[in-house]
């Protein structure tokens, strides 16, 4: 029989697990809402505002609506997978939040504010991430339909492609802070600047894959409404459509969450604000949650600035130009620890900027480096019959 | 408690939502199927065959390279982390190892692999 320490323990943990569950779902209602805001307002027009002052009861009449629908159970569909592969993309994305330091140790009354924490922080969080990606392809593949299939695995070869990318742009950070953990990383970040600074041409690539790992504009195919209806979604209705839509969301958030955490101070606050009142860099929530606002505000002016890449774009972009540019930089930054560690982190600040705007610079170049074909013409190969991108 | 245990509460906190979100539609949901609401989807045509045909052979290729450079990944890891007590030998090492991967990179290029068309 354990003793009370440990159903303390046991208790806050479950009360923290439900606060944060409760708080992503809270965050990814008014973040449709936020979203269809904003939209509208960089397209000139007013979003939702009937429901409610300013539309805030928007979310609720939409989750409300999506409970009492009716949930159709497709007769081609596999039951068992059907049901459970909502359930396995939104439980992947709700635990991988809980890794996310919000504050220092003891800063929540007492308490860590955060679920779990791992060793491994980093890497656990990325593998807890990624396993949502079965519960898209197997939605799809459920389905019974063609087009979820074609969803599915369309959506399946993307996130996965670029996971490498992510992983690999990750690389530099460890090197430099020699831990995986975040609260290691963040009170480097604390210590010695932050990692966007040092690992700018990183944060390029990182942005970039987890705007395909959420399946966010411009990536998103595996749900491109004008190409193959909704994609993996399709034969997904009622409250199980919206677990699909919670696991994108709550993944757009933790995304953030770690973009925020690895590059821009996490839950660190400005020192200069010091002066003023002190102890505020240290005020747990405030400032994450300030990042992960600014992060989810680029995540939706993306979306409406950007078009669409056709699909062997997308596929060629993330294997011929984010995957060598990560590697690249994991090879730079190994270089300079080992052999200009001396001469401080300036200079890899500098080279880091330099890579960065020469990317900005030559990308018409790469553009048409990545976008011609690299294999020799086969002449046995006849000529394609099938349509570009039809794959 | 150990730190997977703070894991593994969570995950069946988040696990347990998701099965009562779908559980209470259920309850509260109508239900009224007919033979043509719960049919396939095909744009509105009667579906033919299984919708689980076969599909391009890309996707299996695609996946393939993905556990190969991903291995490579996972090699990385440990290595970054213990990088600052390794030294020069560490990074040849490492340099090593990613030319014999790009080898392999290169080869795929050529082949086409990556085209989609």
């Amino acid at each position: 029989m354990p003793d009370t320490a440990w159903w303390l323990d046991l208790l806050w943990t479950v009360v923290k697990g439900v606060l944060v569950a409760f708080g992503l779902l809270t965050t990814f209602a008014y973040m449709t809402l936020v979203e269809r805001r904003l939209l509208a307002r960089m397209q000139i027009r007013w979003g939702p505002n009937r429901v409610g002052p300013l539309g805030l009861l928007q979310p609720l009449a939409d989750a409300v609506k999506s409970i009492f629908k009716e949930d159709l159970r497709i007769t081609k569909a596999d039951q068992l997978v059907y049901t459970l592969a909502p359930l396995i993309a939104i439980t992947c994305a709700l635990t991988a939040f809980g890794g996310i330091p919000a504050g220092p140790a003891g800063s929540f009354f007492g308490l860590d504010p955060w679920v779990y924490k791992l060793d491994v922080g980093v890497i656990g969080l990325l593998a807890i991430t990624s396993m949502g990606v079965y519960g898209i392809f197997l939605g799809g593949w459920a389905s019974g339909s063609k087009y979820p299939l074609l969803g599915g695995l369309r959506s399946a070869a993307q996130i996965i492609s670029y996971e490498l990318g992510m992983g690999l742009s990750i690389l530099g950070i460890l090197m430099l802070v020699g831990s995986a953990s975040f609260q290691s990383i963040v009170g480097w970040q604390a210590n010695n600047g932050w990692l966007i600074i040092f690992q700018l041409f990183a944060f390029a690539t990182f942005l970039v894959s987890s705007f395909a790992e959420v399946n966010r504009t411009p990536f998103d195919l595996p749900e491109a409404e004008q190409e193959l209806v909704a994609g993996y979604l399709t034969e997904y209705s009622a409250i199980k459509w919206a677990l699909f839509q919670m696991a994108e969301y709550v993944n757009m958030i933790t995304a953030s969450a770690l973009m925020s955490t690895l590059f821009f101070g996490g839950y660190k606050g400005p020192v200069f604000l010091e002066g003023v009142i002190p102890g505020i860099s240290n005020w747990p929530f405030i400032w994450l949650i300030l990042k992960i606002a600014f992060f989810l505000f680029v995540f939706i002016w993306v979306r409406a600035t950007l078009p669409r890449l056709r699909y062997d774009q997308l596929m060629r972009f993330g294997w011929k130009l984010i995957f060598p540019l990560a590697l690249t930089n994991t090879i730079v930054t190994g270089f300079y620890l080992t052999y200009f560690r001396s001469a401080g982190l300036w200079p890899l600040a500098l080279l880091g900027l330099i890579g960065f705007v020469l990317l900005v610079v030559l990308s018409d170049r790469a553009r048409k480096l990545w976008n011609t074909p690299t294999h020799r013409p086969d002449a046995e190969r006849p000529a394609a019959t099938r349509p570009l991108g039809g794959d | 408690m150990s730190e997977f245990a703070h894991l593994i509460v969570m995950l069946l906190i988040a696990g347990g939502i998701g099965v009562l979100a779908v559980v209470v539609s259920i309850l509260l949901g109508p239900k009224k199927p007919s033979a043509s609401k719960l049919m396939p989807y095909e744009s509105g045509n009667d579906p033919e065959g299984t919708g689980r045909e076969r599909f391009p052979v890309h996707f299996y290729l695609v996946a393939m390279l993905f556990i190969v450079f991903d291995i490579e990944t996972a090699f990385f890891y440990p290595l970054a982390v213990a990088y600052q007590n390794v030294g020069a030998f560490a990074f040849w090492e490492m340099v090593t190892f990613v030319i014999l991967v790009l080898v392999g990179y290169f080869y795929i290029l050529k082949k086409g692999v990556l085209e989609w068309n």
